[in-house]
């Protein structure tokens, strides 16, 4: 166990602190929830990615900063971001998932025209993945797409695609080839959201607002070039980025932050004259998310060492997703039980805390814990991958899985 | 930067684990309880020979002089193989109040005799947690007066190391006139735990710090007995996987059913973050002294947490057969049981956490 960094790191985190210092008056404010970065934000990402602060490791001639890759560089730039209070680099699904499918299987072609906007944030993407029949299992998906005069032409439907209203492009899974078995009929695509024929229906979910959208498409024309991979290789294509996603619902800053804010909000709030934190059951339930966040941050420390060594993760890494998304939706429940029935406020309500973020935050990692591979999909993941558990039985009807 | 345990520790839990697996499988962890006793002579002399008498007593004084997280690292072996080993008092709590609050002289005078196995500590701090049917000792011109009750490591204890109420710290001979031993019989047969009725018994001080240092050896018992938890509950799921995937119900293994497949999927998801937990807790004893006994608290009540949840869960797996006697799970159930209240149960050291975070005030 050796948690000290070498001095070159420790100059690199003074470095990366100099910077907040002297730049943070240019953060955008309020990063918030908005899909399309704003004015400010996409100012604020191209001065990040200059410095090396976002974008780090992606080559120069695709927009990135070019560094050589070093993990630990990249925790300690999140990390000091995050103890500033201070907003990072973008991480939208374009940044976070097609960028590094394009930087693996993309081509030359590809690369250069769509990272360097994508990382600016002047680019914005969707992902359309989930179908109305096909959402846990994903490779059953029936969009298609059939060749006509050099162009997939598409038909069908996606659907919980965020950002689909704002986004300019889509990363998409159809299926190509019909006759081939279920997992190697589909092909990756990316198309522009302005093509004739694509339709976006923003879909009001349980916050309140529409976080995200139905996607129809009624033969929509495609060049046969804008496809990731080969053809019939799209769920492979696929694959190789939803690890990134994953990573990115289970970051320990961001549950240490939600922790914190907790805190503050228990000092502070009081109730017949007494502070939250007073009152023992609150501060019991707030003692024990404290441990397991704790347990996580040491959890992840240890994944981003293994990671470092280039060994794999083992079952430290697996869990992540399901154990972080999990403690992040308890964190709010407390802080909606410690504000009691000021926690149902909303709406801009009077007395409202926070701007009703606590019940948002509740309502939405919710959906987190459902999107990116359900509870109940990383269970059979830890159990079959991480445990060695027999995967559940094909019924003979069923054919391959 | 490497968050992990060093080649030596990995090799320092497996020459143990390999050791138990020998000499202290589980039956004959059985024969040792069914004699009515909570050591194992065997693995004792074993563990003896690697040197983990003195494993956190300093090499001038013949020991290895490792540190806490390599004690957390044999606890959690020790855990795994619920072994009747009186480690956690008479190993290390004992030596580490004679480095913390010895004088030069009490060190010289003990630590070498500890290292050796010459002498044997139990170890009496459960009053300065919580004080339970009259206990609490108190101390009038050198002897010592009161109750102190589930004492650590009694068995074939010559001395006992116990607090008084102050926190201070005391060595007493076991053979003392005024010392009445009262056999305690918890659910855990792994461990010896007794109770000392004390009548102006002539006692040995350590250097009088206020209680600091019994407040540091509280919170190294707390990261081992969260270690000893983890090992226990490592255990528990692996014999849980295993079984699911032998036994047969409706024509298929029971580890085939996605229920079964979730529960364990459960207790691997909330077990694996507690190792990296009791790592750092045990990392900072050492490294970060400031942050130790908060991450103690952390360490013991998440730990006892878990530990509870995956103790029923893996029984559930095993069907009846994990209720019965015959299978021994239950042997890992106790331990559990056991490192969940000892030196304070969840709730107890969540209350502790908030003092020490000043989240709320001491009482006057
Ligand atoms: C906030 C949010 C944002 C999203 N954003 C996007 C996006 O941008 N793009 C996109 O493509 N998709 C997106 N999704 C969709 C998301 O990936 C799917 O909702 C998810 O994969 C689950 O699919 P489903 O909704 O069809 O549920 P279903 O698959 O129908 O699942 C329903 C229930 O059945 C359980 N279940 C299903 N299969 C199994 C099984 N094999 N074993 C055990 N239990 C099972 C599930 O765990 C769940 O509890 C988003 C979802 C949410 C909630």
């Amino acid at each position: 166990m050796d948690l000290s960094y070498n001095p070159e790191y420790e100059s690199f985190r003074d470095e990366v602190r100099g910077f907040i210092t002297a730049n943070r008056h240019l953060a955008p404010k309020g990063a918030g929830r908005a899909s399309r970065p704003s004015p400010e934000s996409v100012v604020w990402q191209k001065l990040l990615i200059r410095h090396g602060y976002t974008a780090r490791t992606i080559p120069r001639e695709y927009g990135g900063f070019g560094a050589d890759p070093d993990i630990l560089k990249s925790r300690i730039i999140a990390e000091e971001f995050a103890h500033a209070g201070v907003p990072g680099g973008l991480a939208n699904q374009g940044i976070s998932m097609l960028v590094p499918t394009l930087l693996e299987l993309g081509t030359e072609e590809q690369k250069r025209r769509w990272i360097e906007p994508t990382l600016a944030g002047d680019v914005v993407w969707c992902q359309g993945y989930s179908e109305p029949g096909a959402g846990s299992d994903l490779a059953s998906l029936k969009t298609s797409a059939r060749i006509e005069n050099g162009e997939f032409v598409i038909n069908g439907q996606k659907i919980w695609t965020s950002t689909a209203k704002e986004a300019d492009m889509i990363f998409c899974l159809v299926r190509t080839e019909g006759d081939a078995a279920k997992h190697r009929g589909i092909s990756y695509l990316i198309f522009s959201m302005q093509t004739p024929g694509i339709e976006v229906r923003p879909l009001k979910t349980m916050t309140g607002n529409a976080e995200f959208n139905e996607i129809f498409f009624t033969d929509v024309r495609v060049p046969i070039d804008q496809i990731v991979g080969q053809r019939g290789q799209g769920w492979f294509v696929a694959n190789a980025t939803l690890g990134h996603e994953r990573g990115m619902l289970g970051d320990p800053d961001a549950l240490e932050n939600r922790l914190l804010a907790l805190i503050d909000l228990m000092r502070q709030e009081q109730v017949d004259g007494h502070r939250v934190i007073d009152l023992p059951a609150f501060r019991d339930r707030l003692g024990s998310l404290q441990a397991e966040v704790a347990a996580m941050k040491y959890n992840g420390m240890r994944v981003l060492s293994s990671q470092i060594k280039g060994e794999p993760g083992g079952m430290a890494k697996l869990i992540v997703k399901l154990q972080a998304c999990e403690l992040a939706h308890q964190i709010s429940a407390l802080a909606i039980d410690a504000l009691g029935e000021l926690g149902l406020l909303y709406h801009g309500s009077p007395h409202e805390r926070a701007h009703g973020s606590w019940q948002w935050n509740y309502m939405f990692q919710l959906g987190l814990i459902i999107g990116g591979g359900t509870a109940q999909i990383q269970k059979n993941i830890i159990s079959e991958r991480g445990l060695n558990m027999p995967r559940e039985p094909r019924l003979a009807s069923q054919g391959e899985r | 930067m490497d968050f992990g345990l060093s080649q030596e520790q990995q090799m320092l839990a497996e020459s143990v684990a390999r050791l138990l697996r020998e000499l202290c499988p589980l039956n004959h962890v059985r024969n040792v309880v069914e004699s009515e006793s909570a050591v194992s002579a065997q693995a004792e002399a074993a563990l003896a020979e690697l040197g983990l008498n003195g494993l956190v007593v300093p090499e001038a004084y013949g020991g290895l002089g490792l540190g806490m997280l390599d004690a957390a690292v044999v606890a959690t072996a020790l855990g795994e193989a619920v072994a009747p080993v009186p480690f956690a008092g008479r190993k290390v709590l004992a030596p580490l109040a004679l480095i913390e609050a010895g004088s030069d002289a009490q060190k010289a005078n003990w630590l070498p005799r500890i290292a050796s196995g010459g002498v044997c500590f139990g170890v009496g701090l459960q009053g300065l947690v919580t004080r339970r049917d009259g206990s609490g000792v108190s101390c009038a011109d050198g002897r010592l007066t009161g109750l102190a009750l589930f004492v650590l490591d009694c068995e074939e204890a010559d001395h006992f190391l116990v607090a008084d109420d102050n926190g201070q710290l005391y060595i007493i001979l076991a053979q003392s006139e005024g010392v009445e031993q009262i056999a305690l019989r918890t659910i855990d047969a792994t461990r010896s735990i007794c109770g000392l009725r004390l009548s102006s018994v002539p006692a040995e001080a350590l250097r009088d710090d206020g209680g600091k240092a019994a407040q540091r050896i509280i919170a190294a018992g707390r990261i081992l007995l969260a270690a000893d938890s983890l090992g226990a509950a490592d255990a528990m799921i692996a014999q849980a996987v295993a079984y699911a995937g032998q036994r047969e119900q409706f024509g298929r293994v029971i580890g085939s059913f996605q229920a079964v497949k979730h529960m364990c999927a459960e207790m691997a998801a909330r077990n694996e973050p507690c190792r990296s937990l009791v790592w750092y807790a045990a990392h900072a004893f050492d490294a970060v002294p400031e942050e130790a006994p908060l991450m103690a608290c952390h360490a013991k009540s998440h730990l006892g947490e878990t530990g509870r949840i995956i103790a029923r869960t893996a029984t559930e797996v095993h069907g009846g057969m994990g209720f019965t006697d015959l299978l021994g799970l239950h042997y890992w159930f106790k331990r559990i049981g056991f490192d969940r209240q000892i030196l304070g149960g969840p709730e107890t050291v969540r209350e502790e956490a908030a003092l020490l975070q000043g989240w709320i005030a001491r009482a006057a």
